[in-house]
């Protein structure tokens, strides 16, 4: 293996390869930036000019693509509330509104360092268990992934603030409900399309995302015109510009990096799983968890909440070519179109490709490595020109929104019903807002609820009923944990109740 | 609507994404009767998909052959291809130089009434490549052979549960159908289990939770490569590449290809039939063809409309013997 290790490494730190993780993360970073777009069309169209490449070079540079759409992707979730990727939109819970306290560019450093910490912790865990890790990501079976869902469903609790709690539970139920248009992906019955076929393979994630978030927000910009105009005089004289991170904070920072880097690791190396679901559950167990000073501050702006999914989302990533490389699985489209590369480089991913092929296997992983410190370098430095953004006045900022918003949609699915859909989406996003609604737990139950409903489904197939809840360990030690963090906060309430009971009648 | 005003800009921009759109993927209308110097690739999914991969590397061979001058590339997800369907029969008269890329799910979704249309409000052009499918065990698995499997199922069948990367009733399910309904087991009862992608549910197989795959021959034979599957039977007449048939009476091949706008002259439709014929011998389509592991099946024309209605017989059997209605 140390012999693989270093062949990998001479691979990979040949100028060629040097030179590919560069425009790899170069492109990954920019296409991340770009609301909506993500790194499976550019990686798709990338293939061809990688043919005449070596295996090993064009891994790289897609790896690049990938990981750096990931670490860019938070760019606009933390500017303009537009998700930059799928797999961050769990950023813009709080990295959003640090931005518009005036702290964009904290923020923005913060999530660089978080993606760098994230990636640079899972390129060691694949480089130190790679190939075992395969028996990992076999373990999970569709009880399993239900389970897994029900929990990150617990972070609901995230997104309700004092009194919000029925608010928030409404909107996860209105999120669930949304995952279930389309064609079912069990028995083939369509649901809720009303005929329209532009329906039937469902509403994409990210239009959900960028029409509750990105468009509602720009509305809102101008149905409430005066707070704006305050914060963005706010946010253009105040600490914009400052990125330093105190060691207060990085000190609170550190811990959550550890969790959540594991956890996104862990789940990006489940194929069917991903950078998106480990964010969100990363972005809920660091609220569970959190001090309850802390856990009101979610939501507006934490810290922590920041964190979280930024380091798991890069974490998740790097972990996805776990069952990429060592079982030729593609958990997600993007390392799909990975897979038909490497297939068509003549290289065949699975167990044997760290023995067959040192040279691919290994340089991909060291490229990571480099990948992550180029990505740091080449986002810090730029980070108070990209800050800038928010110093521009919200008539030119609202109608840019709009446009790349509108633009990153329209050119994954090249449908033009998506926008209408959109709009539609935004206008009732603006409704439920204005009633005091939080977008938040919807995109949640709808990112949640489509694979906790197949793999239910599934499950309850394979199993002839519900037995798979305590047959199976992996499925009954979630659903404990769930049950735990369910009822914890309910016992605290009973006994506040108790104490503030006593307290009323004594007065 | 109650936000109109505010989506004024939003409004603006359709429409300038709508004429960009049009002045952008204004089909070329150049075919002369004999040679083809324009195609546009019409790709009813996104992307990196395999109707994608499909006509991006025949456009590729054929413009570095010299068969074809220029090919363009748009793609329109929807539906499950309905979305693109639809549109090439909306704009019929403007794509006359257009080929839409397509493959036995249309067969499949037509008859289940997925969408009103069916081949036959297109023009066909010609199958291209094709894929058997295959059945597929871990590679600790006690079924050694399709034999073994049948036997199993033959005891009780609800044991054996067939994994498959796409919906009930679509390709996978049919597939395991058919291959256990020509071995003489009661179709009905194939307990089939749905995931959403071909990757997953050979993830559900490596995990344990299904007996067997029912995928693609080019997707088995990679994973087989691995060492972690062993391929039981494909659903092709003869052994290929060293994997024995399931059995007589079983073929089965998920075609590619591409049609036409409805109503296209003959004459065109010829010549584009003729040209995908002449890039077999080319080796800039051998190197394409290579790399992607993709089978050759060249059905111009008439056979490819014989090859069609053949194939909506047989699914239309199968589909009502799964208790599945049809509506054609």
């Amino acid at each position: 293996m140390i012999e693989g290790i270093l062949t990998g490494l001479s691979t990979a730190l040949t100028p060629t390869n040097l030179l590919m993780v560069m425009v790899g993360c170069f492109a990954g970073t920019f296409i991340g930036m770009l609301p909506g777009l993500g790194p499976i069309s550019a990686i798709a169209l990338m293939i061809p000019i990688t043919y005449g490449f070596d295996p090993a070079s064009g891994m790289i540079l897609m790896a690049g693509v990938y990981y750096g759409a990931i670490f860019g992707g938070s760019t606009s979730s933390i500017l303009i509330n537009a998700p930059g990727v799928a797999g961050t939109v769990a950023t813009s819970f709080d990295g959003y509104p640090m931005a518009r306290s005036g702290h964009g560019g904290k923020a923005l450093a913060i999530a660089a360092y978080a993606s760098f910490s994230g990636g640079t912790i899972a390129a060691v865990f694949l480089l130190l268990a790679a190939p075992a890790l395969a028996q990992v990501a076999l373990s999970f079976q569709s009880a399993d992934y239900f389970a897994l869902m029900v929990l990150g469903l617990t972070a609901v609790s995230a997104f309700a603030g004092r009194g919000q709690f029925l608010k928030a539970m409404l909107m996860v139920f209105l999120g669930l409900g949304l995952a279930t248009i389309g064609q079912d992906t069990s028995s083939d019955i369509t649901r809720f399309t009303f005929g329209s076929i532009d329906l039937l393979d469902g509403i994409s994630f990210l239009l959900l995302a960028m029409a509750a978030f990105a468009l509602s927000e720009a509305i809102m910009t101008v149905l409430k015109r005066d707070t704006v105009s305050e914060s963005a005089v706010q946010a253009a004289t105040g600490k914009m510009g400052s990125l330093k991170i105190s060691r207060a904070e990085a000190k609170t920072m550190a811990p959550v990096i550890g969790r959540s880097s594991i956890l996104g690791f862990f789940i990006g190396v489940l194929p069917g799983a991903g950078a998106t679901i480990a964010s969100f559950l990363a972005y809920g167990m660091e609220r569970n968890i959190a001090p309850k000073a802390e856990k009101q501050k979610f939501g507006k702006g934490s810290l922590r909440g920041l964190t979280a999914p930024e380091t798991a989302n890069n974490a998740a990533c790097s972990g996805s070519f776990v069952p990429l490389l060592t079982l030729g699985i593609p958990g997600s489209g993007t390392t799909a179109v990975m897979l038909g590369a490497l297939i068509s480089y003549g290289v065949q991913p699975g167990p044997t490709l760290f023995t067959d092929r040192p040279e691919v296997f290994w340089a991909v992983i060291i490229s990571m490595y480099i990948g992550n410190i180029i990505l740091l370098v080449l986002n810090l430095p730029l980070i108070p020109y990209i800050a800038r953004l928010l110093m521009l006045p919200p008539q030119l900022l609202v109608p840019l929104v709009l446009f790349f918003s509108l633009c990153g949609v329209y050119l994954v699915s090249f449908n033009t019903f998506d926008i209408h859909l959109m709009v539609a989406f935004a206008a009732g996003a603006v409704v439920l807002r204005l009633f005091g609604y939080s977008m938040a737990p919807m995109i949640l139950g709808f990112v949640l609820g489509r694979l906790m409903e197949e793999n239910l489904r599934r499950a309850l197939e394979i199993y002839d009923g519900y037995s798979f809840l305590w047959e199976r360990p992996i499925t009954l030690g979630i659903m404990i944990l769930t049950a735990l963090i369910l009822l914890a906060p309910l016992l605290r309430w009973f006994k506040e109740r108790r104490g503030l009971a006593t307290a009323g009648e004594g007065g | 609507m109650p936000i109109s005003r505010q989506c004024f800009p939003v409004r603006s921009l359709i429409a300038a994404f709508a004429i960009a759109t049009a002045a952008f993927y204004t089909a070329p209308s150049g075919v002369s009767a004999a040679e083809v110097d324009k195609i546009h690739f019409l790709i009813p999914g996104g992307a990196g998909g395999g109707w994608d991969g499909t006509a991006r590397g025949t456009g590729e061979a054929l413009t570095k052959s010299g068969l074809v001058g220029q090919a363009s590339y748009e793609n329109m997800s929807g539906g499950g291809g309905g979305k693109a369907i639809a549109h090439i029969i909306e704009t019929a008269e403007r794509q006359s130089g257009t080929l839409m890329v397509n493959s036995t799910p249309i067969v499949l979704r037509s008859l289940r009434g997925r969408f009103p249309q069916s081949f036959r409000d297109l023009t066909p052009i010609a199958a291209v490549i094709g894929d058997y499918g295959a059945f597929v065990v871990r590679a600790d698995s006690p079924l050694q052979s399709w034999d073994d499997a049948v036997a199993a199922f033959n005891e009780n069948p609800r044991k054996v549960k067939v994994a498959g990367g796409s919906v009930k009733g679509s390709m996978d399910h049919l597939v395991t159908a058919m291959a256990f309904k020509a071995a003489g087991a009661e179709t009905a009862k194939v307990r089939y289990i749905a995931y959403d992608a071909g990757g997953k549910a050979m993830a559900g197989l490596l995990s344990g939770e299904t007996t067997m795959l029912s995928t693609g021959l080019g997707e088995a034979l990679e994973q087989a490569k691995a060492g972690q599957v062993r391929i039981l039977c494909i659903t092709a007449p003869e052994p290929v590449a060293g994997v024995a048939p399931c059995g007589s009476g079983i073929n089965f091949v998920n075609w590619r290809g591409f049609f036409g706008a409805p109503g296209l002259d003959a004459a065109t439709a010829d010549a584009m039939a003729a040209t995908l014929g002449k890039m077999y011998d080319t080796p800039e389509w051998e190197a394409v063809r290579a790399r992607n592991g993709w089978v050759n099946i060249y059905k111009p024309r008439a056979e490819f409309v014989a090859f069609l209605e053949q194939q909506e017989e047989e699914m239309k059997a199968l589909l009502n013997g799964l208790g599945i209605e049809t509506v054609r």
